[in-house]
């Protein structure tokens, strides 16, 4: 029997089974990876809806007992978390304007020294660094900032906290960036006479600008829904507040103070759809300028 | 190497002992000397590998880009060691121009013209620059091109436009010599042609030193030509007596194919 008559009929249809069983399967985890990001934002939308408004953006939180009178009242809980949103967006910029300088540079010199001790040292470490647990960053924070310099919980402690966190991203998203930058480009610019710091800043930067702002972005993103270095170092605040030697509210710590507050529930939602809004916002944009550049 | 071969009177740049090493002791560019002549196009040959490259990136001093390259020797532009030049001042006097298109990717052709000025920052009247940009462009016929699309970028620009847009930045800094490294092994046959036509035209006001895998190019275009091989300089003369009759044994082999 030659090898070609194998080719049965009972053996094709075997054959064609398993092809199919392997496509579903294939399929079916394709939808079970999906399926959390798309339950979760149906949930937040479906839940949290009705609290979004402009006086949800713009008005701090109201104490239990309002809200308490307006749930037994049937209406919306009254109030926003003006806060907390201006809490993480001075946390956030504060922690950029740390993160950012330090973490490029370091990027620049792991670029630069590729083999040199200190830079292999220097990778190692920011990887571990990616790894520590954000709660113990937050007890750095603390025992740096909190008790030393600003006697007291502030918006300063939990940014440097947020900081550490983002250093890891942007210093690996620097090296990387400026990895893929062609050797070619950067003869050109010696070739011309240029002095080394200007090719960096003149050249290499603005080669690879949209790579740096996809990792600041990511970076951002990533921090904007920290929680547990926050609780050690931020606390949290009633008040809009925007004293970086103060305590300050944040939108993940208001989130946590909401689910102490059996009358506050409702507020959870909304929160989370807020946060939810703003992180997957800017993890479009950086995939939009990644895409872009390629 | 037999220094009789070429006389070369008022070089634009003279070569003496250059020897390059990568590794210590391991020599790509082996006691090369050579004089290179004004206005006209000298070709460097060679198979791959043969210090070619190594010895045109030594000109304008590239090597100190990287450590442990050890660069040994002499080298003379316009009457002056270019050890005791500024590497502004070199780069400006030797310009070069890359194997593959080079522009920077983020600035318009105009400032990839005027590049050379801008990031070391010379700087120039409006006036001044457009007529820096447009000398330069005309010079290697791409004016007519992209008069209207100056502040389009210039990786927008086809693989041999970019290229002469390359040429026009080396050249917007007037520079005395043009180092250029294999810059057609990455075009086409059209904007190749393009390329040797304006080079033979640019000698009438540039020195230009070339390094070329191709032969025939080297023949077509060359006035002095110089085989390498194995980082020593074997044959150095005119082109057309190199490809009549070369002297040296290696040389006629790798014009007749023999391996290269």
């Amino acid at each position: 029997m030659n090898a070609a008559a194998k080719i049965t009929a009972a053996n094709l249809s075997r054959r064609t089974f398993k092809d199919r069983f392997f496509k579903g399967i294939v399929f079916f985890l394709s939808v079970v990876t999906i399926s959390p990001i798309v339950l979760i934002i149906y949930k937040l939308v479906a839940k949290g809806y009705r609290q979004i408004s402009l006086n949800f953006i713009i008005k701090t939180p109201p104490d239990t007992f309002e809200a308490m009178t307006a749930l037994s009242n049937g209406e919306l809980i009254p109030g926003g978390i003006a806060n907390g949103i201006s809490g993480t967006l001075l946390m956030v910029v504060l922690a950029s304007v740390i993160a950012i300088p330090v973490g490029v540079i370091t990027g620049i010199y792991l670029y630069e020294n590729p083999g040199k001790p200190l830079a292999n040292l220097t990778r190692n470490v920011s990887d571990v660094l990616q790894g520590v647990p954000s709660i113990v960053l937050g007890l750095i924070a603390y025992m740096w900032i909190v008790k030393p310099i600003t006697s007291g919980f502030s918006a300063l402690a939990g940014s440097v906290s947020l900081s550490i966190m983002m250093l890891p991203m942007i210093v690996r998203s620097t090296e990387e960036t400026l990895k893929m930058i062609p050797q070619t480009i950067k003869e050109a610019a010696m070739a011309l006479g240029v002095p080394y710091y200007k090719v960096i800043l003149r050249v290499l930067i603005p080669t690879g600008f949209s790579g740096l702002l996809t990792g600041i972005l990511l970076g951002i993103s990533r921090i904007l829904g920290e929680t547990a270095p926050l609780m050690l170092t931020a606390l949290g605040s009633t008040i809009i507040n925007l004293d970086i030697t103060k305590p300050t509210s944040a939108v993940p710590l208001l989130i946590w103070e909401f689910y102490n507050d059996p009358n506050m529930v409702d507020l959870i939602w909304s929160s989370s759809l807020l946060l939810m809004a703003m992180v997957l916002t800017l993890n479009l944009v950086s995939k939009r300028i990644a895409a872009r550049t390629k | 190497m037999k220094e009789d071969t070429v006389n070369i009177k008022d070089p634009v740049l003279s070569i003496r002992n250059l020897s390059v090493a990568y590794d210590k002791g391991k020599y790509a560019v082996n006691d090369v000397s050579a004089d290179i002549k004004r206005n006209a196009v000298t070709a460097i040959m060679g198979p791959s590998g043969c210090g070619k490259s190594t010895m045109l990136r030594a000109i304008n001093r590239m090597h100190e880009l990287y450590e442990n390259i050890e660069t040994k020797g002499t080298l003379i532009l316009n009457g002056k060691d270019i050890t005791d030049m500024p590497t502004i001042q070199l780069r400006r006097m030797a310009g070069m121009v890359f194997q593959r298109p080079n522009p920077f990717p983020t600035m318009s052709i105009y400032d990839n013209v005027i590049a050379g000025y801008k990031l070391n920052g010379i700087r120039l009247k409006k006036k001044e620059r457009d007529e820096i940009v447009e000398r330069s462009l005309r010079d290697v016929t791409l004016w007519d091109e992209v008069k209207d699309t100056l502040h389009k970028k210039g990786t927008f620009l086809s693989g041999g436009q970019q290229q002469r847009l390359c040429i026009a930045r080396a050249l917007a800094f007037d520079p005395e010599v043009i180092l250029l490294d294999e810059p057609t092994s990455a075009l086409d046959p059209v904007a190749t042609s393009k390329i040797e036509d304006l080079l033979v035209k640019l000698k009438e006001n540039y020195s230009i030193l070339m390094v070329t895998h191709n032969m025939s190019q080297a023949a077509r275009i060359s006035d002095y030509s110089m085989f390498m091989y194995l980082g020593e300089l074997v044959e150095y003369g005119k082109t057309k007596d190199m490809f009549t009759n070369p002297k040296d044994r290696r040389t006629e082999e790798y014009l007749t194919g023999k391996f290269g």
